[in-house]
């Protein structure tokens, strides 16, 4: 609505969300709420949910049950074009028939605010775009017609911008740019955005929050450092980097800490930093974290040390080198060393320990055994 | 601002040309089709068109070679009411058929693509008055609105027609025959263009403010155009030269003749070849000269 365009940005909340096609349930139970002016990353794999998600808030699908507030107004059932919100989706959908121009002054027009080609033009500018004003979307590169899309989208200020994998179709390096370029963009217009992608690194980089979205629910939300430093799942601690999980009962609980027994080795994991302290719990720790160690360790307090085992494999990658050590009853450890020297400390087939600050290890929520193993490869 | 750093990359898409000999050679047949199917009888019809009577031979039908453009406005100063009236009719049949096919086609086009079944079937149903004769399918309109068939009984036990009143033969009969047998011509082009509509351009369209009514003028039917001016042409260019509806035998009569009827006429009675001859002529200019504008207005050649 006219009123909504604003340049402040608006809360979006998601109370109670399910989604259900026939025979399918998209979106299970989703709760949500995203501060006004925030950029807000949802990541997930490929069919977990993610555009069903947008086209909800859009208004492009309804949900089964559930509420969507946009600036604490239900919108639940409104109809999209009369919801204060724009998206940026993942075909683009530009207008074929209309110039680029056109394109951008299309949703100005509609509201019927002032100069629309004015502002179209301003836009245009903002991504660097102007000069091509006069062409149609099939004269231009997969990159040109994505900004077009998003300067189509930001022209009208909305409160609440989406981007559906609005980079998916860019190369690398332009992705990388065009990354920076929305997060500067975002800063520029102070907008809320919601910004989904299945490129781990791509939400790390621009939002201030994350949330992990994994069959139609989200798993774990937090700042980027929180989701990676401290993973509450074993789908998170995977799909956000890597990490080296272990399975094994709780032997004791300490005041700070417990003792979980791997494979014959006691392992502490900080209380707080475990998510349940009995039973059989899966640990974890980031690969980069361990460090290779070719003499066993001498016993020490707030180290943990898992060992002997045989190097399968080294792989150098410029700044680190990607170490893969067979445990005995354990399963594959992947260390990661910066490259501090020459060429690779160990070589294959050497026999080594690797050791941890107990600081460094968490504790994850999931309660059955790990069907698959740590997708550290 | 940023996106400097992309700012030369500029991409020009040219459209692709290719010259070849081949294509001259395969070009060739087509070629010869034209020049002896469309050509010829072209010029064949303009040398009879400015023919004189025969004055050594006064039999009915025998013509000499003359170059009497006289011809030309003698049949305009007679027929003009007529040729008027054809594009009339015509022009009327196309806009009901538009009206009633742009709905059809929507609906089986979009409405019906999550069901290609019905699809199909509903497709089946357009094309299936081609399985039966027009010729047979007129007639059997002209015993349905026969003055003692159902259609008039019925509006007249609703008072809504007078006792004495008949349908066949009114000018209202000979364009709802233009109109139903031109139906498929126009909505099976309109169906494609709108088979291939990308419905997520709605979507777009209304995720910017569009209201239903709005994203339909803006974006629907522009990107439709190409079918609806196809649809058009071959509904209004047939329609103007048509002889069945109108004639007498079928749902027209004597006052409804439309130029068709009159060339069938000066050809087949009279035999006044050079008249019959120049009208066609004159009807092919005459058509010729809306369909430009219409081109030109609606620009095809940047739609399709
Ligand atoms: N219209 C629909 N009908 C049935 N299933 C659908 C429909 N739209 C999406 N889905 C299903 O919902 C799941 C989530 O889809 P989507 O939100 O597009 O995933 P993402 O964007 O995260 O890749 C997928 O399994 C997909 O097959
Ligand atoms: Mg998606």
């Amino acid at each position: 609505m006219a009123g909504a365009s604003d340049d402040s940005g608006a809360d979006l909340e998601l109370v109670g969300i399910t989604k259900q096609f026939p025979g399918f349930t998209a979106i299970e139970n989703l709760n949500l709420t995203i501060p006004a002016g925030s950029f807000f990353a949802l990541l997930g794999p490929s069919g977990c949910g993610k555009t069903t998600t947008l086209r909800l808030v859009a208004g492009l699908e309804s949900p089964t049950s559930g509420r969507i507030l946009i600036g604490g107004k239900d919108v639940t059932d409104t109809k999209p074009h009369q919801r204060p919100v724009n998206t940026v989706f993942q075909s683009y959908a530009l207008f074929p028939h209309m110039t680029v121009l056109r394109n951008v002054a299309f949703g100005v027009s509609r509201r019927g605010i002032p100069d629309p080609l004015g502002r179209a033009h301003e836009a245009l500018r903002l991504v660097e775009l102007d000069h091509l004003a006069g062409r149609r979307p099939a004269q231009l590169s997969g990159g040109q017609q994505q900004r077009v899309a998003l300067a189509r989208a930001i022209v009208n200020r909305p409160a609440l911008l989406l981007l559906d994998e609005p980079l998916g179709a860019l190369d690398l390096k332009l992705r990388r740019q065009m990354q920076l370029e929305l997060k500067s963009i975002q800063d520029e217009v102070g907008l809320t955005f919601l910004h989904v992608t299945h490129d781990q690194e791509e939400a790390m980089t621009m939002a201030d929050t994350v949330a992990v979205m994994n069959r139609g629910e989200i798993e774990q939300m937090g700042a980027p450092e929180e989701l990676y430093e401290l993973p509450k799942t074993a789908f998170v601690a995977n799909f956000l980097g890597q990490s080296n999980l272990f399975t094994g009962p709780v032997v004791s609980s300490g005041e700070n800490s417990i003792i979980v027994e791997i494979a014959g080795t006691k392992l502490e994991v900080p209380k707080e930093r475990a998510q349940r302290h009995s039973g059989t719990v899966t640990i974890g720790v980031r690969p980069e974290k361990l460090t290779l160690l070719t003499t066993r360790p001498v016993a020490a307090s707030g180290v943990n040390v898992l060992g002997p085992g045989v190097v399968t494999d080294v792989s150098f990658s410029g700044v680190s080198t990607q170490y893969l050590v067979e445990m005995p009853g354990v399963g594959t450890v992947t260390v990661f060393a910066q490259n501090m020297v020459f060429g690779p400390v160990v070589n294959r087939g050497s026999e080594v320990w690797v050791s941890w600050t107990v600081e460094h290890g968490f504790g994850l929520a999931d309660d059955e055994r790990l069907e698959e193993r740590s997708e550290a490869v | 601002m940023a996106f400097g750093a992309f700012s030369g990359e500029t991409v020009v898409i040219e459209q692709p040309r290719r010259r070849s000999r081949a294509a001259l050679w395969l070009l060739l047949p087509g070629v010869v089709y034209l020049a002896a199917t469309y050509l010829a009888p072209l010029v064949s019809l303009v040398v009879t068109s400015l023919k004189t009577p025969d004055l050594t031979n006064f039999d009915i039908g025998r013509y000499q070679y003359a170059f009497e453009i006289g011809n030309y406005g003698h049949v305009i100063a007679t027929y003009w009411p007529i040729i008027l009236r054809s594009f009339g009719y015509s022009a009327l049949a196309t806009i009901f058929a538009l009206l009633i096919s742009y709905p059809l086609a929507y609906f089986i086009g979009v409405t019906l693509r999550t069901y290609p079944l019905w699809q199909a079937l509903a497709l089946i149903l357009v094309i299936a008055p081609f399985f039966m004769s027009f010729l047979l399918r007129t007639l059997a309109w002209k015993a349905i609105f026969a003055d003692e068939g159902p259609v008039i009984h019925f509006l007249q036990s609703l008072n809504i027609l007078p006792a004495n009143a008949h349908l066949n033969g009114t000018p209202f009969m000979v364009i709802f025959g233009l109109t139903y047998n031109f139906i498929p011509f126009m909505a099976l082009p309109i169906y494609t263009s709108l088979e291939r509509l990308d419905l997520r351009l709605l979507e777009a369209g209304s995720d910017l403010y569009a209201n239903p009514g709005s994203t339909f003028l803006r974006v629907t039917v522009p990107l439709s155009l190409p079918g609806v001016v196809s649809g058009t042409l071959l509904t209004f260019i047939p329609a103007t030269g048509d002889y069945v509806n109108a004639s007498p035998q079928f749902l027209g009569s004597t006052q409804t003749a439309m130029v068709g009827n009159v060339i069938s006429d000066t050809y087949f009675n009279l035999q006044d070849y050079p008249s019959a001859a120049a009208l066609s002529i004159i009807l092919m200019v005459l058509i010729l000269i809306p369909v430009a504008i219409y081109l030109s207005v609606t620009k095809t050649e940047d739609l399709l």
